[in-house]
């Protein structure tokens, strides 16, 4: 029977291997998640006939409680709502991790130190990917506020936690059998840990964060792995910690800062100093005169932030869009790898509104031919397109790559108002000679395009 | 054992960061709610925790628990990575 398992363990791996290839492409990805879906089930039940199992009371409790939890938050809830979703499903694997070390602890208190550490990991790390998820759910969903938490001396109180955290490690470490104390004291410190690491990062961070987070639940997995000694969950968990590195990695470099600059700058909390060093004149435009520049327009291209998720503007863009193409232009998207509030967040939303994959272009691509675009449309953007960061050595995102929005021959900015971006830069786009601003609300201004288009 | 663990882990590894790197950034968010999903695979040691005899009522708890947390993630993640693939479409071919 071990073998069976075993040999079934090795099948779920090579699926989850398998799932992730497919992955790769819009094409074939969605078999990939099923295939990645079945490679989870057979393992499941095949370690359901261990045969150290032997009550299943309480574990079909908590599969019938999980499913029913997981299969209706997953269907009801808003596509628009999907960050804060992924987050928080990613804190409950963390808590799980947590809760698998634990209670393997608990069973056995008198352990050798490998096993020591192994379990210490998982509880650590599944703790901080917990709390910290979230409080990053919290900042998506804006039950507390999406701005940088930031305190005198928050660093010190950091490190502080930390040393506090090491010290018990080690402490439960040398007697961990009559340890039980310290070894709750780590839970709870591992807890405020993970509050303490989220909430100085900002909403336009949260990128980052989310992909950070997502590889801790891999790493707690692959912790709890060595705690059981079970190969399947030391190989997927590692995939998901290198999944979770490789998307923070390159989120990190679409923002030209540092996973340290990230984590501890408070970034955007900063004073919006520097903004009366522009000059030039804003020239607003009526929904009118956009128009009829637009119907002139054989190129379009339409730059989505996150300004666009919070107008839920997707499904109007997308109508605009549709009538900008049966009127001979050619539309297409142009996607910053860290527009909106996750990785990908602007592909899911715009496919949502039924936008074909193939249209979304990534950065690089559109800027070599943004000089041939007629009209660029921002929308709900501002720091993916401040042309700051190429020019001005000074700015604090200089370096950071950006759409060349202000090549194009006419910009659109949809904006609410003239206040500044999350990160409280001041943009110059908006006062080039090319640009127009179309103030008000994205979505009713788009409405006001769409009429004009309709009243023809 | 140890040994061979940390072998695996190594090899493992090495193959993520292989298969993710090749993910164009249309699908990171399927990507990341998808191997989301996987580090669910925690549940095989919640199952083992809740699915042991004697442990006293905490250790029902924890385990029960445990099997409750990673249920949602794994369900839930492998739903909602489903229900976001479904709306990816190629352009239609228009005649």
């Amino acid at each position: 029977m071990d073998l069976a398992i075993n040999l079934t363990y090795i099948l779920s791996a090579a699926l989850f291997i398998f799932g992730l290839k497919m992955l790769a492409s819009p094409r074939t990805a969605r078999m990939g998640n099923l295939v990645s879906a079945v490679g989870m089930l057979i393992a499941v039940v095949m370690t359901l006939m261990n045969r150290g199992i032997l009550d299943f009371k309480w574990i079909a409790l908590g599969l019938t409680a999980g499913s029913l939890i997981g299969v209706f938050a997953a269907r009801l809830i808003a596509m628009t709502a999907m960050p804060e979703m992924v987050a928080i499903f990613n804190g409950f694997g963390g808590i799980a991790s947590l809760l698998v070390g634990w209670s393997v602890y608990h069973r056995a208190p008198g352990i050798e130190l490998f096993l020591v550490i192994s379990i210490l990991l998982s509880v650590l790390i599944g703790g901080v990917t917990f709390t910290g998820s979230l409080v990053a759910f919290g900042k998506l969903n804006g039950v507390i506020g999406s701005k940088p938490v930031l305190y005198r001396g928050q660093h010190i109180v950091n490190s502080l936690v930390l040393i506090g955290i090491v010290t018990l490690a080690v402490l439960f470490g040398l007697q961990p059998a009559g340890g039980y104390l310290f070894f709750l004291l780590l839970v709870a410190m591992s807890l405020v840990f993970g509050v303490l690491f989220v909430i100085p990062i900002g909403g336009a961070d949260m990128p980052v964060v989310i992909s950070l987070l997502n590889s801790f639940s891999g790493l707690a997995a692959c912790a709890a792995g060595f705690v059981i000694e079970n190969n399947l969950l030391i190989v997927a968990g590692a995939l998901v910690g290198a999944s979770g590195i490789i998307l923070t990695n390159i989120m990190c470099k679409a923002m030209n800062r540092s996973l340290k600059n990230v984590l501890f700058s408070g970034f955007g909390a900063a004073d919006t100093s520097g903004s009366g060093e522009l000059t030039g004149e804003v020239k607003p435009i009526s929904p009118e005169d956009a128009f009829l520049i637009l119907e002139a327009a054989s190129s379009v291209v339409v730059v989505p932030g996150y300004g666009l998720a919070v107008a839920q503007a997707q499904h109007v863009v997308k109508e605009l869009a549709d009538l900008l193409e049966a009127n001979g232009a050619e539309v297409r998207y142009a996607i910053h790898p860290v527009a909106g509030r996750m990785p990908g967040h602007m592909n899911v939303l715009l496919a949502e509104a039924n936008v074909p994959y193939d249209q979304l272009a990534e950065m690089d691509d559109i800027n070599k031919t943004m000089e041939t675009v007629d009209v660029c449309l921002v929308i709900g953007a501002n720091d993916v397109v401040n042309p700051a960061a190429r020019e001005d050595e000074n700015s604090p995102i200089y370096g950071m790559p950006i759409v060349n929005a202000d090549y194009a021959r006419t910009v659109f900015v949809l904006k609410r108002s003239m206040a500044s971006g999350f990160s409280g830069i001041s943009n110059p786009l908006f006062f080039k000679e090319n640009t127009r601003m179309l103030f008000g609300d994205a979505k009713a201004s788009i409405q006001a395009l769409i009429g004009e288009f309709k009243g023809l | 054992m140890i040994v061979f663990l940390a072998f695996i882990l190594m090899l493992s590894i090495f193959l993520g960061f292989e298969v993710i790197s090749k993910v164009p950034s249309t699908l990171h968010t399927p990507l990341m709610s998808g191997s989301n999903a996987i580090s669910g695979i925690t549940l095989l040691g919640a199952l083992a925790a809740a699915g042991a005899p004697g442990m006293g009522w905490v250790g029902i708890l924890l385990g029960t628990l445990a099997v409750a947390f990673a249920t949602i993630n794994v369900v839930g993640g492998y739903f909602v990575t489903d229900r976001m693939l479904s709306m990816f479409k190629k352009k239609e071919q228009k005649s």
